[in-house]
């Protein structure tokens, strides 16, 4: 009886001692990379450990390359967007393609002027803007700061089903709804203009500009509205002459994502402005713009024709425009967070 | 004498002081006036056009509607196909897009320590989350429809779906991920588990919720493009279901598209056309709907 139990706890012992002796030096290695030596015999768990080590590495190189497949797609972008576009502009010079005023990809000779195009877009664009940013601005402002906890949960939701909303039933609202409406109030031969597209256009890009800037806005501090309240300024004073001034850049951002996405919308414009390619002089006349141009076009140009290029060399234009807004956005959006988060 | 003087001069510039006052909450008043009225407008418009696609469309709509195919070139009969094309386009995106998604932004999250290369991942997501969707059709268009030898196929449209909601994903989900607690994974290191067995068994299953958001609104998303699919998978003619992946379909919303701009019967297709914008719709918005409701029960039964 006395002789089983001493060699039941001699066993235990001998393990415990065995653990202690043999592992003490693995012990200091494994503390400086990482804690797993586990369980098992100290050979065993030594060639698991670095199994796991190593399987650990492939792991992390795999999802390197994954993270790395958006790089991979918006390079592929911009190599097919050259690939396909360059031809026609070495033909015809870029300023010429650019600068051009006249687009007839389908008369004899055809002629490639981007200009209408390029000008319809901005149109159409600034329409939008003036109308979708005074209303943004406005939106978020009382959400942000006018409205109850509760209203402004109920606000928030409904803007980002706003958003939802496919743009190519925006273009038929604006045929159906807004299109005759413009013809009826400005006695008009069609409804298709480009006040159509931009007023169709604004309500598509009001929820990019009320998110954004409200986010920039309730990022304001609470002390900046504390020291305004202490000298005596009422709340509309203090909203108007220190918060939106200080949350200026991120509101400049909400502004400057929403042009970059009404110039980037295709269907609404394809629909609604009237798809007439020249240069806009009212905004009561058709217009044609960059992304309704190759949506409308590519289905008729002949593979590898110069109508075909031509309209990539569009997507190149659109392509670049769009990039510089979006890096400028995202440049101001850091600077922004910065200070913000010096406060 | 004096004290009287100063008490009337006194009782006057209180009473300027009060005008000014009142002129002040005037302003106050008037711009809070208007702010409300840019918030009315904004949600205004999302009713009007909700309001009007469902007074136009649930006429419209019946069993046979959905179920059965276009009759009488595009000017009777139902939108099936429309529906069917559009699933199997959007199943294929999601099925191309999710997994990339995830493991990008599980690298993003967990893996990546801050340098030159994320900073390089970040910039390339936001970039592409920024180009026009019709530049996306051009894509598909060179690459998988005339390079890959796909066609104009569910195959093409559903690869540059794909890539077009993959932005969308890699963002949820890495937001989810970076929402769950450190303290969480130090739980899981302790326990001796390798830092691919605790993203696997401990951090992913804890941000479930929030990838599931950013799937929906993929979803969304990608059922409700139309500029991607135009030169890439999408038909308005056809008298067949599509039998294989190689197949041109129609879809939703090309199909509203098509019918507002194609054929001469106008008036026998806007009413098809009606139904169509309210069924894209109510499947676009379902979806967002429940990306929010998600979100909002997740953050209240958040016990961390």
């Amino acid at each position: 009886m006395a002789g089983q139990e001493q060699e039941g706890a001699a066993c235990p012992a001998c393990c415990f001692g065995g653990v202690i002796g043999g592992r003490g030096k693995d012990m200091f290695s494994i503390k400086v990379s990482s804690p797993f030596p586990a369980r098992g015999t100290a050979p065993g768990g030594r060639t698991r450990w670095v199994s796991r080590q190593v399987g650990d590495r492939v792991i992390h190189v795999l999802l390197l390359s994954f993270a790395f497949t958006c790089i991979v797609f918006l390079v592929g972008i911009v190599i097919v967007l050259l690939m396909e576009g360059l031809p026609v502009l070495q033909k015809l010079g870029i300023a010429p393609f650019i600068l051009g005023r006249d687009w007839y990809p389908t008369y004899e000779p055809p002629s490639f002027g981007a200009l209408p195009l390029v000008l319809g877009s901005l149109w159409v664009t600034l329409g939008a803007i003036i109308v979708a940013v005074p209303l943004g601005i406005g939106a978020a402002i009382y959400t942000s700061q006018i409205a109850g906890e509760r209203t402004r949960e109920m606000i928030k939701p409904i803007v980002e089903l706003l958003a939802g909303i496919p743009s190519v039933v925006y273009g038929f609202f604006g045929m159906a709804v807004v299109s005759p409406l413009v013809q009826r109030i400005f006695d008009l031969p069609t409804g298709l203009t480009a006040l159509t597209g931009a007023i169709t256009l604004a309500i598509m890009s009001l929820p990019t500009v009320v998110s954004i800037s409200e986010d920039a806005i309730t990022a304001v501090p609470n002390s900046y509205k504390e020291a305004s309240y202490a000298l005596g300024a009422t709340k509309w004073e203090t909203i108007s002459r220190v918060v939106v001034p200080a949350a200026s850049s991120g509101i400049f951002t909400a502004v400057i994502l929403g042009i970059s996405r009404a110039i980037g919308e295709t269907m609404t414009v394809l629909m609604v402005a009237g798809n007439s390619a020249i240069i806009p002089r009212s905004f009561l006349q058709p217009v044609r713009t960059m992304t309704a141009t190759i949506a409308a076009e590519m289905g008729e140009a002949p593979v590898g024709s110069d109508h075909y290029h031509a309209l990539f060399a569009i997507g190149i234009l659109l392509f670049l425009m769009t990039l510089i807004f979006n890096i400028l956005a995202d440049f101001l959006t850091r600077r922004y967070k910065e200070r913000m988060g010096k406060v | 004498m004096s004290t009287l003087k100063a008490a009337t001069a006194g009782s006057a510039v209180a009473g300027v002081h009060h005008a000014r006052v009142n002129v002040r909450y005037m302003r106050q008043r008037l711009a809070f006036a208007a702010t409300a009225l840019s918030v009315g407008l904004t949600l205004g418009s999302f009713f009007v056009i909700v309001v009007f696609m469902a007074s136009k469309g649930l006429p419209v709509i019946s069993w046979e509607f959905l179920t059965e195919m276009p009759r009488m070139g595009m000017t009777a009969g139902g939108i099936f196909p429309a529906i069917l094309g559009t699933f199997y386009l959007v199943l294929g995106a999601i099925a191309f897009a999710l997994p990339l998604g995830v493991l990008s932004a599980i690298y993003l999250a967990e893996y990546a320590k801050q340098g030159m290369l994320v900073r390089i991942i970040r910039v390339g997501v936001n970039s592409l989350a920024g180009v026009p969707s019709v530049v996306f059709g051009l894509f598909g268009l060179s690459v998988f429809v005339k390079f890959m030898g796909f066609g104009v196929s569910i195959l093409s449209g559903a690869l540059t779906l794909g890539i077009l909601i993959l932005p969308t994903i890699i963002r949820a989900s890495e937001e989810a991920l970076l929402a769950v607690p450190y303290s969480f994974r130090e739980a899981s290191l302790a326990l001796g588990a390798t830092k691919w067995q605790t993203v696997k068994r401990v951090v992913l299953p804890a941000a479930v919720p929030g990838i599931l958001t950013g799937c929906i609104l993929g979803i969304g998303r990608a059922a409700g493009e139309t500029a991607p699919i135009l030169f890439t998978a999408a038909t308005f003619y056809t008298m067949h279901l599509p039998s294989s992946i190689f197949d041109e379909v129609l879809a939703l919303p090309y199909h509203i598209y098509a019918l507002m701009t194609e054929g001469t019967m106008i008036d026998k297709q806007m009413p098809i056309a009606y139904g169509t914008a309210l069924v894209l719709l109510f499947l676009v918005l379902s979806m967002n709907l429940a990306a929010v409701v998600i979100r909002m029960n997740y953050a209240r039964k958040k016990q961390w």
